[in-house]
């Protein structure tokens, strides 16, 4: 929350009729910045010279928290960072204590554990979506995208009885065994997926004016994805076959034959294109991992209470957004002395001022939806 | 009936009566449990070997600390082990950058940690450097744009001040906020009272 370097022209330059620079305030109540992200554009006419992020509205002190709360205590609040992919910010952060521990995790919690966390990625990929969709000025999509959403919402509620900040996983393995019906429930809704991936393909993607209003808009190449740390759907859109399940595999992801989509240009239809092509994916690791789902117990070796040795860790996952970092320094206490979340969210927003030089004002709309932000990961 | 209170000492032993003829069964002292340690052993390779032949005493260890790779070097060499990386190792992706504060360790109190990544060779390394109260840090700003914010946030959490950096502001907490949260003597619920009353238009709840 740092007021803007981007100061107003000189008034003798401005008149009232010339095109001068000027600076424009947008959000933090703007509906089409997915939260509270204000965004302040210095303007030449519709051309935007330069933008200043300020964020921090949410800022909660996740990183505060976990040293004063205990290695279990803090797990539910990691669901509060980024809250649509709350799953998946739970995998890596019971992953990172595990690395701690030197705990090995059971091959049927690492089984549910992959189908949840892709269950996950459908519904954050869905969302983004939806709200991507109805910024740019579709209304139908966000309607069919909740309406399946909520289906992947059912399994998690049954599962675990809560549908979004689901704290699905515990340090060691699963609390809970899955319910009755819960391969039937995963493959009902692979079949769905695939079938209605293809209905926001004809809603959308030969759809002129999606095409005119994403084509060629916010290009960030391989390299400038790099430099900028941006990951995920964004740095595969620009060519680079990058995806932690592939190059790190984690959670037994190297069992499971899927692809990794990319596209070449690096343009906000681009990474619809990967992230379409991402849920369809999911949807085959959901359906191998189902078919394989051993059988045996869902808790590694844990403790009550858990006292990791000192010491420190880094471990990573590719979340729905890009890579999601966990770094957790031990004292041997019962609290992490340490903890520090890279959000992918707020890095790849980094890269925002970047992708929005030089377009148009209406076209930052479609860049803040394309970087699939969202603003409690980032403010954390 | 309310029992008699208990007048202190240490009561004597009483052991159960054993029917005749059965052995009283041999109690098994209680071991203590040995300390863990995290799996730790010296790094060997090319890029440690190459780090200290060019930098020498600077590259304090270079340690696999649960397999994952670790350099702990000096702070005036940082910025030429981050340079060296990159351009000659082709790190090119900097993961993170983030401190640790370390308020009881006598001299320097900061840790500084970057985690760099190699999309040529799928390598992941951690640089730590440690670092004296009121020390500025080298930027990474001139290698990696996306040391910017990451550096911002450090100087926001920490007060760690970042040498030619080219826009330190506070990142996440209010401009005028006094104090760095994430050092180890900020409260969990302190917070800037002034600020909360100016701004807020409410008293602080402290």
């Amino acid at each position: 929350m740092a007021a803007t370097t981007l100061a107003p022209p000189p008034a003798e330059d401005a008149t009232l009729l010339d095109s001068n620079e000027m600076v424009l305030n947008m959000g933090p109540q703007h509906p089409s910045t997915h939260g509270v992200l204000r965004v302040i554009l210095k303007l030449d006419g519709e051309t935007v010279l330069g933008t200043d992020c300020v964020i921090g509205y949410l800022h909660r002190g996740v990183e505060k928290i976990a040293e004063n709360r205990t290695y279990q205590q803090f797990a539910p609040y990691v669901d509060r960072m980024d809250y649509v992919a709350a799953v998946s910010n739970g995998l890596g952060y019971c992953m990172a204590i595990e690395q701690l521990l030197g705990v090995e995790i059971p091959s049927r919690a690492q089984c549910v554990r992959v189908i949840l966390a892709e269950l996950n990625r459908i519904a954050s990929h869905l969302l983004w979506l939806g709200t991507h969709a109805l910024d740019i000025g579709a209304i139908t999509p966000v309607f069919l995208c909740f309406r399946e959403r909520e289906q992947v919402l059912n399994i998690f509620e049954k599962y675990c009885g809560a549908r979004l900040t689901t704290h699905a996983f515990r340090i060691g393995g699963l609390q809970y065994e899955t319910y009755d019906t819960f391969e039937r429930d995963c493959l009902a809704l692979c079949d769905l997926m695939e079938e209605k991936v293809q209905e926001y393909h004809s809603l959308l993607t030969g759809n002129r004016i999606w095409v005119r209003r994403t084509k060629g808009v916010g290009v960030l190449s391989a390299e400038d994805c790099k430099d900028y740390g941006v990951t995920g759907p964004l740095l595969r859109a620009a060519g680079e076959a990058w995806d932690l399940r592939k190059v790190r595999p984690y959670c037994g992801y190297e069992k499971y034959d899927f692809e990794v989509p990319t596209a070449e240009s690096g343009d906000t239809f681009d990474r619809y294109i990967v992230r379409m092509k991402e849920m369809e994916q999911s949807c085959r690791i959901i359906r191998q991992a189902v078919e394989t789902l051993p059988a045996g117990p869902i808790k590694g070796k844990v403790g009550k209470v858990i006292k990791p040795p000192p010491g420190e860790a880094y471990v990573s996952i590719e979340a729905p957004k890009g890579e999601l970092g966990y770094y957790v320094v031990s004292d041997g206490s019962l609290k992490p002395y340490r903890l520090r979340v890279r959000p992918p969210s707020f890095v790849n927003l980094g890269a925002l001022d970047k992708m929005c030089r030089g377009s148009l004002v209406a076209d930052v709309v479609a860049i803040i939806g394309t970087i699939d932000i969202v603003l409690g990961e980032v403010d954390r | 009936m309310p029992r008699p209170p208990r007048t202190g000492g240490k009561r004597p032993l009483r052991r159960r009566k054993l029917p005749p003829g059965a052995k009283r069964p041999v109690r098994r002292p209680i071991r203590k449990k040995k300390p863990l340690k995290m799996p730790s052993s010296p790094w060997e390779g090319p890029l440690p070997e190459a780090l200290r032949g060019r930098f020498g005493d600077s590259i304090r260890e270079a340690t696999l600390l649960g397999g994952q790779k670790l350099v702990v070097a000096d702070l005036a060499a940082a910025a030429g082990i981050l340079q060296f990386l990159k351009d000659d190792r082709g790190f090119d992706y900097l993961v993170d950058v983030t401190a640790v504060h370390w308020p009881k360790r006598e001299g320097e109190t900061f840790d500084l940690v970057w985690i760099l990544y190699s999309f040529a060779t799928n390598e992941r390394v951690r640089l730590k450097a440690a670092l004296l109260e009121g020390a500025k840090a080298p930027t990474a700003t001139g290698l990696y744009q996306s040391a910017n914010w990451l550096e911002r946030e450090v100087y926001d959490m920490f007060g760690i001040e970042f040498d030619g950096h080219p826009d330190l502001r506070r990142i996440l907490m209010p401009d005028e906020w006094d104090g760095f949260p994430l050092r180890k003597e900020y409260g969990i619920v302190q917070q800037d009272v002034d600020w909360v009353r100016e701004n807020l238009k409410i008293e602080s709840a402290q």
